[in-house]
């Protein structure tokens, strides 16, 4: 399955590059992420667990970023064997372009699945790759941005502080 | 006047008295001492190449007791394909080795590659996936036209995706051509038939047993035919002599061919059992079942049918990819060549017919029969085709039929594919198929459906097929690796009771039931005291057990010769204990009479003789009342039927709805009218089931995404109608001492194009220019045809 979109995040470029080659960021953004070390020279090696339909599993491999353009575009690839419940694999093309206010972000995501979860799993997968996908995006925007003014009110200081400690580490 | 007992009678199945209240003993029931269990890990991708398989980890677990790689089986031998097919330039066909565990690279998603043996079934599962297998993904191929087209090649050795290139028949394809060159009109059609899943109720199970005192094996196994099993599995597989193995198939919950088969998990449980010296047993998860049991169909065609303007048919040709899969599973050579080409003349007098076969290697399950196993895939070929045609010509589809029907003084008839059909009457069929169908009420039943808003339409097909798959000789020439005759040996006890000792194996079937009938009727007693034994090597005579509608056809027949031979025995014992003349003797309704006397003794006198011989001729007659048959016919048997089926197309979502089946079949004698029914009414479900519902879908990388029952659609009771059958035309088999022919494949055979050809029915009645849609006929590819259209 194969989708595309874009983000507009308020932040530079340069901003959102820093924020995507950081592990730490994308420990907090990756849904289900349990572990993620490495750096972008070595790869990254995860843990995530993660509900596909009726496959539960927690998913080991590794993720790596490619094609670097820095501050541009750059390709995140990543292959995890969830033991008897299959695989998945799958990348992403990530491009940043500049706009008035901040960051174009383009992505266009490419993922498949292997063993049980494409036997169990085929008819929601693309439903459940949508979902992981904007899930990340969100989060990634979140981190990168700060909390925004018309965040919802139930928001708790924990998440608050979560999502915008990167904006505010850098100083924004 | 229906009989209530004997040959003819709707005696009540009394296997289903076990089955219906539980009591039925499948594999898995049966619970040996000391039994440790067995789980497979198998591929996850559908082609790669095993670069390491590291079970240190898996070693530790709890309960485990030994773990195989495929490295563990190179010694031994593979599983072979029992059918030799050679392409059409002499070359023998591409045999690749099927080892027990695949060494090396794995062909396909489901291909096993290690077996750990553990104290329960979970710590097996458990340690199963502890095992860490490197595995190099390696690019698949799903499709025949790109496997074709060169690499990648699912078997490196054979450096090519072709199996064979078959020709039918070769020195009749230069006439095929000219004529379809010179026809006044050719019809063309391309079509899918398409790939099935098995789904026997019951699940593949094996337990092996191995006795170190005696040196003996058992194996306990879904089979449909545990002496076919026993010889491959010691002639070629693990070499164990043929009289240390016996294998026994009890309760079978379901095969439609796919349990004929030698899989290697077979294989495995024995050699576990060996070297633990304890009984190894293995039950597939229902995921195992959709992933490894072999497939059915899966062909992609082209058949052209050349035609005079007034119908008469001058020739067909057929161009077919028939899917192997990624290993050669046992007859899957034969189905798509003889179980196929062989009928591609079809129920017609058409003088030229050539049918060219490839198979072809991809990196899914092995496929191999499914019920019917080619003569549907030739019978959708041909009677889709024809009915497009008659639609070019304006023609009735039943006239255009009618018109090319060999006839009744015709035959024996050799059909210009090659088979000499030795009885039939299609016509009558047809005629039969027009009163029960009500063809003269349907105008009104499509009013009623258009006034619902709904389009109607109407599907003829009209099949033969070659059942009681058989004869020896031909089928050896046809390059059969294994003689198909069957066995019987008919055992009277003391007390007047008998068991009958068959080579088919009953898995729903009925023989237990139906075998007695015959036996009741020639001896003249109840059946109630005839008691079938099949599926144990060790117990029934060597017979090639069930699969190609043959049971009552070729084991039937076995069973009427033992029986024969159990008479003319007791004749001889009887002669003697009334003092006459063996010539005088005769024999009906279970007494044996000295003819114009009204001398007699009873056949349990007789039987009670036998074996108390105090006064008994020794010197010219031996103890004991048993006797053994094995027999071999002379041809095929064919089966023909007319159906009919009746659709509702929702013209808003495109789904459709069975509202009426008719199957019209001459099976020859009827032993069982309701065993009949039951068999056709299974086999227009699965029939239906392949028209409208069931498709199995492997996605470019070769994963299977279609392995559950939320993604694999089954017939369900509201997918069916009530069925009208009938097997009241009989045309009794010319060659076998029943005059039976076979009924367990026809509706599965004849209803898939009687369906589709419904459903261009309805939406040609309704304006739309559809001429085709391949199976599965879902709503969309309805809704997408008529939308398109």
């Amino acid at each position: 399955m194969e989708l595309n979109d874009t983000r507009q995040i308020s932040a530079a470029p340069e901003i959102v590059w820093a924020a995507l080659l950081d592990p730490e960021v994308l420990k907090e953004c990756i849904p289900g992420c349990q572990e993620l070390t490495g750096s972008v020279e070595d790869g990254f090696e995860a843990v995530v667990t993660q509900k596909i339909g009726p496959v539960k599993a927690t998913f080991k491999g590794a993720v790596t970023l490619s094609d670097i353009v820095p501050g541009q575009s750059c390709t995140i690839s990543g292959e995890g064997k969830g033991g008897a419940a299959g695989f998945a694999k799958g990348g992403a093309k990530v491009g940043l372009t500049p706009e008035a206010g901040g960051t174009l972000l383009t992505y266009a995501v490419e993922a498949r699945v292997g063993g049980k979860l494409a036997q169990l799993g085929s008819r929601i997968i693309d439903g459940v790759a949508r979902k992981l996908a904007d899930e990340f995006f969100e989060r990634f925007q979140a981190a990168v941005e700060g909390p925004s003014e018309d965040e919802p009110a139930e928001e708790t200081d924990e998440d608050t502080k979560k999502k915008g400690w990167f904006a505010r580490a850098l100083g924004r | 006047m229906p009989k209530d007992t004997g040959i003819g009678a709707s005696t009540k199945r009394r296997e289903d008295v076990r089955f219906l209240t539980g009591r039925g003993k499948y594999t898995d029931d049966i619970q040996l001492t000391g039994q440790a269990h067995a789980a497979f890990v198998r591929s996850q991708v559908a082609h790669g190449e095993i670069l390491s398989i590291d079970t240190s980890d898996a070693e530790k677990m709890p309960g485990v007791l030994a773990i195989f790689t495929g490295e563990d089986f190179v010694d031994v031998g593979g599983n072979p394909a029992g059918w030799l097919i050679n392409s059409r330039d002499g070359e023998p066909m591409k045999e690749p080795k099927r080892p027990v565990l695949a060494h090396g690279k794995v062909r396909h998603v489901g291909d096993a590659y290690a077996a750990v043996i553990a104290e329960t079934a979970e710590q097996a599962r458990d340690a199963a996936e502890a095992i860490a297998a490197d595995i190099k993904e390696l690019p698949a191929v799903t499709n025949m036209a790109q496997a074709l087209a060169g690499a990648p090649f699912v078997h490196d050795e054979i450096a090519t995706n072709q199996c064979f290139d078959w020709g039918w028949i070769e020195d009749n394809r230069a006439a095929t051509d000219e004529a379809i060159r010179n026809a006044p009109h050719v019809t063309t059609l391309e079509l899918v038939n398409n790939r099935l899943v098995p789904n026997a109720m019951e699940p593949r199970a094996s337990t092996g047993d191995y006795d170190p005192g005696t040196g003996d094996y058992t194996l306990y196994t879904t089979s449909q035919n545990p002496h076919l099993t026993r010889l491959l599995i010691s002639a070629f597989v693990l070499g164990i002599p043929e009289n240390k193995l016996r294998v026994i198939a009890p309760d079978v919950g379901g095969g439609f061919g796919s349990k004929i088969y030698h899989y290697g998990e077979e294989a495995l449980v024995l050699a576990a059992a060996k070297k633990l010296g304890r009984p190894v047993r293995w039950t597939a998860t229902r995921s195992e079942s959709f992933l490894t049991d072999a497939h059915g169909r899966d062909h992609v065609t082209k058949i052209e049918l050349a035609c005079e303007k007034d119908g008469t048919f001058i020739a067909f040709r057929t161009e077919t990819m028939a899917n192997v899969g990624a290993y050669l599973s046992n007859f899957s050579t034969a189905t798509p060549t003889f179980l196929h080409g062989t009928l591609m003349a079809g129920n017609y007098t058409v003088p030229n017919v050539y049918v060219n076969v490839k198979a072809v290697f991809t990196n899914t399950a092995p496929v191999d029969a499914y019920r019917g196993a080619g003569r549907p895939e030739a019978t959708y070929s041909i009677e889709r085709v024809i009915d497009k045609a008659a639609r070019e010509l304006g023609l009735d589809p039943i006239a255009i039929r009618r018109k090319n029907f060999v006839k009744p003084d015709q035959f024996p008839f050799t059909s210009a594919a090659g088979l000499e059909y030795d009885i039939g009457n299609y016509d009558a069929l047809m005629d039969k198929l027009e009163e029960l169908a009500d063809f003269g009420g349907f105008a009104e039943r499509r009013k009623a459906s258009e006034a619902a808003g709904k389009l109607r339409g109407l599907g003829i097909n009209s099949y033969i097929e070659a059942c009681g798959i058989a004869p020896s000789n031909l089928v050896g020439i046809l390059g059969s690796r294994v003689g198909l005759y069957d066995a019987a040996t008919v055992r009277v006890n003391a007390t007047g009771n008998i068991s009958v000792m068959v080579g088919a194996h009953s898995h729903g079937q009925g023989h237990e039931t139906a075998f007695p009938q015959v036996v009741g009727e020639m001896l003249g007693i109840d059946p109630a005291s005839v008691d079938i034994v099949h599926g144990d090597t060790s117990k029934i005579p060597f017979g090639m057990g069930s699969y190609g509608s043959r049971s009552l056809a070729v084991c039937g027949s076995a069973v009427v010769r033992a029986t024969e031979k159990v008479i003319a025995k007791a004749k001889k014992i009887a002669a003697h204990m009334l003092e006459a003349s063996e010539a005088d003797v005769e024999f009906a309704e279970g007494n044996f009479t000295v003819a114009g006397t009204d001398k007699s003794v009873s056949f349990g006198e007789v039987a009670l003789k036998a074996y108390i011989p105090h006064n008994f001729p020794l010197d010219s007659v031996e103890p004991g009342l048993e006797e053994t048959a094995f027999y071999d016919p002379a041809n095929f048997t064919y089966p023909a039927g007319g159906y009919a089926c009746e659709v509702e197309v929702d013209p808003e979502t495109g789904k459709v709805t069975v509202e009426r089946f008719t199957a019209c079949d001459d099976f020859g004698n009827v032993i069982n009218p309701m065993i009949v029914s039951g068999q056709v009414h299974g086999g227009i479900g699965q029939g239906i089931g392949q028209a409208l519902l069931e498709n199995t879908v492997y996605d470019e990388n070769g994963q299977l995404t279609s392995a559950s029952y939320m993604d694999y659609a089954m017939p369900r009771a509201d997918d069916l109608p009530f069925y009208t059958v009938d097997h009241s035309c009989v045309t009794p088999c010319t060659h076998n001492p029943l005059g039976v022919k076979g009924c367990g494949e026809a509706g599965a055979i004849g209803s898939p194009p009687a369906v589709v050809n419904a459903v261009i029915d309805a939406l040609q009645s309704g304006g739309h220019n559809v001429t085709h849609i391949d199976m599965p006929v879902s709503p969309s590819r309805v809704w997408a045809a008529m939308n398109n259209a």
